[in-house]
């Protein structure tokens, strides 16, 4: 019967044995503290039960010596238990500067992965062994969640955002993919596959996939046929900023304020154009929301962030 | 023991006048308590009928027994019913209310008419709210995040939101009643530190059901704005912040949860002092505990939001506070234990529960440590193990609370006594069937199950099956008490005025007692569980 | 003056509730009932305001443009109107304590009349932004289109802050009604005050958050 039945999951990338490291060390604490006062109440119910029907308990008022050392004693143990964790999760928010970049967009009730070579997937995700990767996540509809148990990730998919996660792969194999944050009728069929590969049969697998063309060049195609090239033009003579080089950079805003060019802010500039103008345009840009899906969104944010200083004419 | 039959007293507050009108419109906080018992009574079993239904779907992977519309909408009234409508009404509009003016020497609670006014809220709160169930459900999850609940679902938002926004008033009336009953009537002598711990933790809960209440009611306002009149306060299209919602929504609902166990910590406090008929060790420190719990409480709800896109410095403040918070509750487990160090303890049925509540509230409060642990809490969030943390707090901790002061109140309430190896029985069924149900669901959660999955990977099923069998016996466990209490309503035995020769204001009159509570106005001059000069009795 | 006391003798005296020792007992109960009714008000809007500068923040320019678009006049008027009230409102309490029903109802009626203007006032301007389609779902539209968006987020605060407050202004309507009532028929006197006192307090609240509506909805961004 239990055959079948993991009582652990599978530790399949970096980040997993730190995070089991510190749920083991808890469940430790727990088990002991537990069992301590457990025993204790139990011992004392039988050690101490009433002998004759009038009989009433020792007068015992408190100690302050036994309340200062049960608050202290527990205020060390959980701020050691705060640092660890707090430690583990800054690893969690810094992806690495060289993670492979994949985008991922949910919607009710199915995930969609993006990678920059242009391939693209449907509730399965390829990724190659031993190699940082990173999700750009956002979500057409309302909130979803990746998370893949094996890889002890996790983080929420919401609309008019950018989250973000990353992982690294340490042994090949399929992993479960589920969405963990409630999304409606068929949220326990939003679920897929991680697919982890060597290198070798990854790049194989990238070759054989369909793609058109990179990210980036789908993200140009459109940008000419939305022709969003008549005002951004790579001179500086256009109605709108130029977009060569911009990524990255810190802008002025009209009005007062910075904003750094990062993805959100060129979500916020297609969808919202109006909210945050770079300082020395006027807000005459429209809305492109409705008329770009999300994955437009990120084939457009890719092809920006293509864009070179080089490039400028 | 005296040798000749105990009668009930002549005059209290159950023959005061008979007849449907006597009750529904008294203002005899007793009888109030009594209308609020048969209706979260009501709500606990539609509630639990729903978690019967889940666990039956959940014994096999595949989404067999009903459709997935169907398996949401009875997650979602189960979390809706048995929070709103049985555990933050539950042990102080019952027992809270029963007790309060008793415990401090009060003929009636301040406002006996708002008292009544926040039953009927509290009806037409979950009438509303039961329509909503019967004319095509709930389909949001209790929590009615945006923008699915605004947006996306097709089901009755509208009308459960009124109804919890309706319910929310007779919350909020009840703490108000009981914060003004606490400063105002307390008999003469009665100082703060003389009061009951049931007082203290129900003054603190208060706290939050007044200051906390409104800001989820004004959450729910914005939501129906949103999804009748389209304003877009969450809509993501138009500028809006989905997760400003869950950010108003845990500034009431985290408190919440210590609306639900301050309570049951006090009952507690009163079980342990009088099975093992002693002061509680370190009574200011159990005291203050509350009002830390109540006041820390208000400041660590972004720790349910650490996977949706919060700041990494808000992670991190959120997940200190809430270590923080779990040091009162220590604290207090501490105490109860050194509490029974030399008592002259009983095993009767509410010390039983006591001290089952002890055990599971140590395990569901260590295992909160690893939900504030922010790195640990990114991969269990969302799974399993959250679901079997908070129903050890709630069920383990506060459902046992309540049962334990049932039991221990139902002689003052009843005048009679239930049958005892029946509730032994009872308490020790539940007690089982309750790890059986929930120990599983941790190591569901930390192999990764999502929560409110219809269905699952087959490797999840042998322990969802145990679980879902504990779910039978505990189903069972909670009707067995219905049986024996309803029994010794009429078959009892007639009890005194203090059958476990307890301390306590409520203990020195007659059981039942008279509608005005007390033949005399009673003046303290004692502390509270001073057992020694108290009763007759010789120290162990 | 001095009939009023008469009339004020020959009456019972008010009933003192069963479950209070004494009438300073049961106006003590009552009046803090009160503050705690308040403490639970200030959250109710606190969760508003929150909401409010979470937006204005992200959005400065769309409130601003949005908030020019009130009609400042009327909304100052109605600030005068409801500070009036407030006079008023503690001039009847005074009348109660002293005794004096005839001012006492006086001031109860008008302080009942400037809500009822300042009601009026806020329903003319809430036709004015229907007429404008500023009212956000699917018709709503904006004049500086760039802005449009968000503008419909500051719109739906608006209309959610105040309308919540006129609703408030509506059951203090109805208080004061009662009030009145009691005041008539001679249930208020100089010992058993304590209901206008508890009434004013809320009227006064209601005034207060007032104060803070005026700002933050009409006078933002009028700097620039």
């Amino acid at each position: 019967m239990w055959s079948g039945t993991p009582l652990f999951p599978v530790s399949a990338s970096t980040m997993a044995p730190r995070v089991d490291a510190l749920y083991f060390f808890l469940v430790g604490l727990t088990a002991f503290f537990s069992l301590l006062i457990g025993s204790l109440i139990v011992y004392y119910a039988v050690r101490f039960r009433r002998r004759a029907p009038d009989a009433i308990g020792a007068r015992i008022e408190g100690g302050a010596v036994l309340e200062i050392t049960w608050t202290v004693v527990p205020l060390v143990i959980v701020m050691g238990i705060f640092v660890w964790g707090a430690s583990v999760f800054f690893a969690m928010s810094r992806p690495p500067d060289d993670a492979l970049n994949v985008y991922v967009v949910g919607k009710q009730w199915m995930w969609k992965f993006q990678h920059l070579s242009g391939v693209r997937e449907i509730n399965e995700l390829h990724v190659p062994v031993g190699r940082p990767v990173k999700l750009v996540m956002t979500s057409e509809d309302v909130i979803h969640d990746v998370f893949v148990p094996g890889f002890r990730v996790k983080a929420d998919v919401i609309p008019g955002r950018y989250t973000q996660i990353w992982f690294e792969p340490t042994r090949t194999g399929r992993y479960h993919l589920f969405c963990a944050e409630y999304c409606g009728t068929r949220h326990s069929g939003m679920v897929g596959e991680v697919i982890v590969m060597e290198p070798d049969e990854f790049q194989a697998w990238v070759a054989g996939g369909r793609a058109e063309g990179s990210l980036a060049s789908e993200g140009a195609k459109l940008f000419r046929d939305l022709a969003c090239n008549t005002c951004h033009r790579p001179v500086a003579q256009g109605r709108g900023p130029v977009l060569e080089g911009l990524f990255g950079r810190t802008v002025t805003l009209e009005g007062g304020g910075t904003a750094v060019v990062d993805e959100a802010y060129i979500r916020e500039a297609i969808v919202d154009p109006g909210a945050r103008v770079a300082q020395g345009f006027r807000p005459v840009m429209p809305t492109y929301q409705g008329i770009v899906t999300e994955d437009g969104l990120l084939q457009l944010i890719e092809y920006v962030k293509s864009l070179r200083d080089e490039d400028r004419r | 023991m005296p040798s000749h039959p105990v009668l009930l007293p002549p005059r209290h507050y159950l023959n005061d006048g008979f007849g449907v009108k006597s009750w529904l419109l008294t203002r005899d906080h007793k009888r109030i308590a009594l209308l609020y018992l048969a209706a979260v009574t009501v709500f606990f079993f539609i509630g639990g009928a729903f978690a019967v239904l889940i666990r039956l779907e959940l014994a096999t992977p595949a989404g067999d027994l009903v459709t997935d519309d169907t398996y949401n909408k009875l997650f979602t009234m189960h979390g809706v019913m048995l929070v709103f409508f049985f555990l933050i009404p539950g042990i102080p509009a019952v027992l809270g209310n029963f007790l309060v003016p008793l415990m401090i020497g009060a003929k009636d609670l301040a406002f006996p008419k708002i008292n009544l006014a926040s039953w009927y809220i509290f009806v037409i709160g979950g009438t509303f709210t039961m329509y909503a169930v019967v004319t095509g459900g709930l389909d949001t999850g209790w929590t009615f995040y945006t923008p699915f609940s605004t947006m996306s679902s097709t089901s009755a938002v509208v009308p459960a939101a009124i109804g919890i926004f309706i319910t929310g008033f007779s919350s909020i009336l009840t703490g108000l009643n009981f914060i003004v009953t606490i400063h105002r009537m307390r008999a003469p002598g009665l100082t703060w530190f003389r009061l009951p711990l049931f007082i203290w933790s129900h003054y603190a809960a208060s706290l939050i059901m007044v200051l906390g209440t409104p800001v989820v009611a004004v959450t729910i306002v914005l939501v129906a704005a949103d999804r009748i009149f389209s304003f877009g306060i969450f809509d993501p299209n138009r500028g809006g912040d989905p997760v400003l919602f869950q950010h108003l929504f845990w500034f009431y609902s985290h408190p919440a949860v210590y609306i639900m166990i301050l309570p049951a910590m006090g009952v507690i406090s009163e079980l342990v002092a009088a099975f093992c008929r002693k002061q509680i060790f370190g009574y200011t420190f159990v005291a203050f505990a509350s009002l830390g719990i109540a006041v820390l409480g208000f400041l660590v709800w972004g720790h349910h939001m650490f996977v949706a896109g919060q700041s990494v410095y808000a992670a991190l403040i959120f997940s200190f506070l809430s270590f923080l918070v779990a040091i009162p509750s220590a604290v207090k487990v501490f105490n109860w234990t050194a509490t029974m160090y030399k008592g002259s303890i009983s095993w009767d049925t509410p010390m039983l529960y006591a001290i089952g509540f002890i055990g599971l509230f140590t395990v569901g409060g260590l295992t909160g440590l690893f939900l504030a642990a922010v790195g640990l809490d990114v991969h269990v969030t969302d799974t399993y193990f959250i679901v079997a943390h908070f129903h050890y707090i709630m069920v383990g901790g506060t459902i046992m609370a309540y049962l334990g002061g049932l039991h221990y109140w139902w002689p003052k309430i009843s005048g009679r006594m239930y049958n005892e190896l029946a509730a032994k029985v009872g308490a020790v069924i539940i007690f089982f069937g309750f790890n059986l149900t929930f120990f599983p669901q941790f190591i569901l959660g930390y192999l990764g199950m999502p929560r409110r999955y219809h269905a699952y990977p087959p490797e999840f099923q042998v322990l969802n099956v145990l679980s879902s069998a504990g779910a039978s016996i505990l189903g069972v466990g909670y009707l067995i008490p219905m049986v024996y209490l309803a029994w010794s309503l009429r078959y009892g035995k007639i009890v005194g005025a203090n059958p476990w020769g307890a301390v306590g204001l409520e203990w020195t009159t007659t059981s039942p007692p008279p509608t005005e509570n007390f033949a005399e106005a009673p003046v303290v001059t004692w502390d509270a569980y001073d057992y020694p000069t108290q009763v007759e009795g010789h120290v162990v | 003056m001095s009939d009023t006391t008469a009339e004020a003798g020959r009456r019972p005296r008010p009933a003192l509730a069963h479950h209070f020792d004494d009438l300073a007992q049961q106006k003590d109960a009552a009046t803090l009932g009160m503050w705690v009714f308040l403490a639970t008000e200030v959250l109710f809007f606190g969760g508003l305001f929150a909401a409010y500068s979470v937006y204005r923040g992200w959005y400065p320019e769309a409130f601003g443009a949005a908030s020019h678009s009130l009609d400042i006049t009327l909304g100052a008027v109605n600030t005068a109107v409801l500070i009036t009230s407030s006079l008023t409102m503690a001039l009847a309490v005074h009348a109660a304590e002293t005794g004096e029903r005839r001012l006492l109802v006086l001031f109860l009626v008008a302080t009942m009349a400037l809500g009822a203007v300042f009601l009026g006032i806020k329903a003319v301007e809430y036709a004015a932004k229907f007429a404008e389609h500023h009212v956000p779902g699917p018709s709503f539209h904006f004049e500086e289109e760039a802005l449009s968006r968000n503008a419909q987020i500051f719109f739906s605060l608006y209309f959610v802050m105040t309308g919540l407050h006129a609703l408030h202004m509506v059951i203090g309507l109805g208080i004061m009604t009662w009030m009145l009532v009691w005041a008539w028929n001679g249930t208020i006197t100089k010992e058993y005050a304590s209901p206008i006192e508890i009434s004013g307090l809320y009227w006064h609240f209601v005034d207060i958050v007032w104060i803070f509506l005026f700002p933050l909805l009409y006078l933002i961004g009028r700097h620039a």
